[in-house]
């Protein structure tokens, strides 16, 4: 069990502390601030006492706007995570473990939306769902968002832990218990996936980082949700409204920060992850490490001798 | 002799799921993209009947009204593709949608196309050498990358436009040449060479910072797996220079993967470049990807995704043939 545990270092610890950070800001902070569709301010304040990020041409406090607009991304984020998760565990351990026909036709799946590019794949269903009159609000709603980047995401995911379950299916421990008689899912929920649990954490902040970056995307290039606030709505905003070329650098600096910290964040704490995973990535630079530690304490005792 | 069976059969139903995809999701959602593109032509168009050609492109693409079946709306749909019929735009009427994306891709090919290329290139020497120095500071280059990466990439070039374009002044802000010094569109000349040059230096700067920390990481990872392999051990074992262990046994075959990523790169080129041509508004195919989305012109948003979609598979095609003879590895093993 130890070993499946990423090992406490300085890149973890920071990844962890900003991942946090943000949450906390993204859960208190709009209790706290004014309404963010409030216009009740004066218009491009720049940052100042009261409104500590200024605020936005329509008198919006930056700060709230924010402070919500994290909420609302990281709520996007982690639903489409979570939905291209379930897809690639599906996809990618059906697959892997079933082998044979199943495989052929999974793999044949995943790999069609794996080539198939997705921005403009996302563009294309967005376009068009957005302006079906059946969904009514649901249609322009963050859920959509993250439900569309969700169902186009998770190729990437399965071919990764596809790769995985084959290798396990072939383990002793596996073959026992099919040898005593238990079911595909028992085998599959039981033997397989707890070994996969480094794995499938580092796919799910994969997909919570693409789909806070899609959305942003999204929204930048106007497909984004009408009806809440992320850190995409944002930035669209700033755009339309000249913030760039007008110098109102408060208005879109503080939401790419976010994105940007936000990432960063996750993709340290997947590092740790990836070495859990991979133990060549972190033995190597170790060995190096010692080697010329040792080579140095030996010309050091030369030098002394 | 089977690895290519496979792979072309593989492409062959890729190809016919995209295309079959473009036929489905109009069809399938509510709504009527048919009706809205026919109205949004005849508004173009100042309010004149539009010719039952134009009609006929129009269902073929997007769906009749009602009566005719799916089997038949599909095969018509094939037909006209083959045909080299995409429609007709509605926000450009009366363009034909082909002819705006015959347009409109050389832009986008040279200005992402020399991007990537230069980006992979950095990306895998300096991987490459962070990879050979493991285990000293330049380690430390890893989480640098990592944040490079996570920056959304308009984001950052929004960021670079303000400081370095609007205060600096130092490169022009839109556009992909100077459409006040040449009013009548692109010509043959070196003074519009050189216009289009200088628009093209901030959009290519942007592409490269944001996707040469992806080579990088990518070739480092894999060079410190491939220095771990028993061969470079033997290598350094028999006394060979350390330059020679880096370049002809270590980097080598490090670069192998980087190599698949790169086929795929380039076939992306023509996708990739949706958000830079919004961020500068570059004449390219993004641009008027961009462009069919937000005018509802369903036609020019189905042609180019195709146009998209099929160079993707192309470049992933090529790139596979060339990967078997690479590395043979994987002719036998897939």
């Amino acid at each position: 069990m130890r070993e499946l545990m990423p090992r406490w270092d300085g890149k973890l610890a920071i990844g962890v502390a900003t991942v946090a950070l943000i949450t906390v800001f993204a859960l208190v902070v709009p209790l706290l601030a004014q309404d963010p569709r409030s216009s009740a301010n004066p218009a491009l304040l720049p940052p100042g006492p009261g409104h500590w990020l200024g605020t936005t041409k329509l008198g919006n406090d930056v700060l709230a706007q924010l402070a919500v607009g994290t909420r609302g991304s990281l709520f996007v984020g982690v639903l489409g995570g979570l939905v291209s998760l379930v897809l690639a565990l599906f996809f990618g351990i059906l697959a892997g473990y079933i082998g044979g026909v199943v495989d052929e036709v999974l793999m044949l799946l995943t790999n069609i939306n794996l080539v198939i590019p997705g921005l403009p794949l996302v563009m294309v269903i967005a376009a068009y769902v957005q302006n079906a009159p059946g969904l009514g609000s649901l249609a322009r709603s963050s859920l959509m968002v993250a439900l569309v980047l969700g169902v186009t995401g998770w190729a990437g995911s399965a071919v990764v832990l596809r790769a995985q379950a084959r290798s396990l299916r072939t383990r002793e421990y596996v073959a026992a218990a099919r040898v005593a008689g238990e079911g595909t899912l028992r085998i599959i929920c039981v033997e397989i996936l707890p070994n996969l649990v480094p794995l499938i954490a580092a796919q799910l902040i994969y997909g919570v980082i693409f789909t806070v970056l899609g959305e942003a995307g999204l929204s930048y290039l106007g497909l984004g949700p009408t009806g809440s606030i992320t850190l995409g709505t944002m930035l669209n905003d700033a755009q339309t409204g000249q913030a760039v070329g007008t110098g109102a650098w408060w208005w879109f600096v503080p939401p790419g920060t976010i994105i940007a910290a936000l990432g960063a964040g996750l993709s340290l704490v997947n590092f740790a992850l990836d070495e859990v995973v991979d133990p060549r990535l972190r033995q190597a630079p170790q060995a190096v490490r010692r080697q010329r530690r040792s080579r140095a304490a030996i010309t050091r005792e030369e030098a002394s001798a | 002799m089977a690895f290519y069976l496979r792979r072309t059969a593989f492409y062959a139903v890729t190809v016919w799921a995209a295309v079959s995809l473009n036929f489905l999701l109009p069809r399938l959602l509510p709504g009527d993209p048919a009706a809205i593109m026919i109205g949004k032509l005849r508004r173009a168009s100042g309010g004149r009947p539009l010719s039952p050609e134009v009609i006929a492109s129009i269902n073929a693409v997007l769906g009749p009204p009602k009566g005719t079946s799916l089997w038949e709306q599909y095969l018509i749909y094939w037909g006209r593709l083959l045909h080299g019929d995409l429609g007709i735009s509605s926000t450009r009427y009366p363009a034909r949608v082909v002819d705006l994306i015959a347009a409109a891709l050389p832009w986008t090919v040279v200005l992402v196309g020399t991007a990537t290329v230069l980006s992979f290139v950095l990306g895998i020497v300096a991987g490459a050498w962070v990879g050979w120095r493991r285990g000293t500071w330049l380690d430390h280059l890893v989480p640098v990358t990592t944040v490079l990466q996570s920056i959304p990439y308009f984001w950052l070039a929004l960021v670079l436009v303000a400081v370095l374009a609007v205060q600096l002044g130092m490169f022009p802000i839109v556009g992909g040449y100077d459409v006040f010094d040449f009013p009548a569109g692109p010509e043959a000349s070196w003074a519009f060479l050189v216009s289009a040059f200088t628009h093209a230096i901030l959009p290519a700067v942007t592409i490269v910072i944001s996707s040469v920390g992806g080579w990088l990481l990518g070739m480092r990872n894999m060079m410190v797996a491939t220095m771990s392999e028993d061969y470079v051990v033997t290598a350094q074992a028999k006394g060979l220079r350390p330059s020679r262990v880096r370049s002809r046994y270590a980097a080598r075959n490090a670069a192998i993967p980087s190599l698949a990523g790169f086929g795929i790169a380039l076939g992306f080129v023509v996708a990739g470049s949706i958000v830079t041509e919004q961020v500068f508004s570059y004449p390219g195919v993004g641009r008027l990807m961009i462009q069919a989305v937000s005018g509802l012109d369903y036609s020019l948003m189905q042609g180019v995704f195709l146009v998209i979609t099929l160079t993707v598979l192309a470049a992933n095609f090529v790139m596979d043939l060339l990967y078997g003879l690479i590395d043979p590895r994987v002719r036998t093993h897939a």
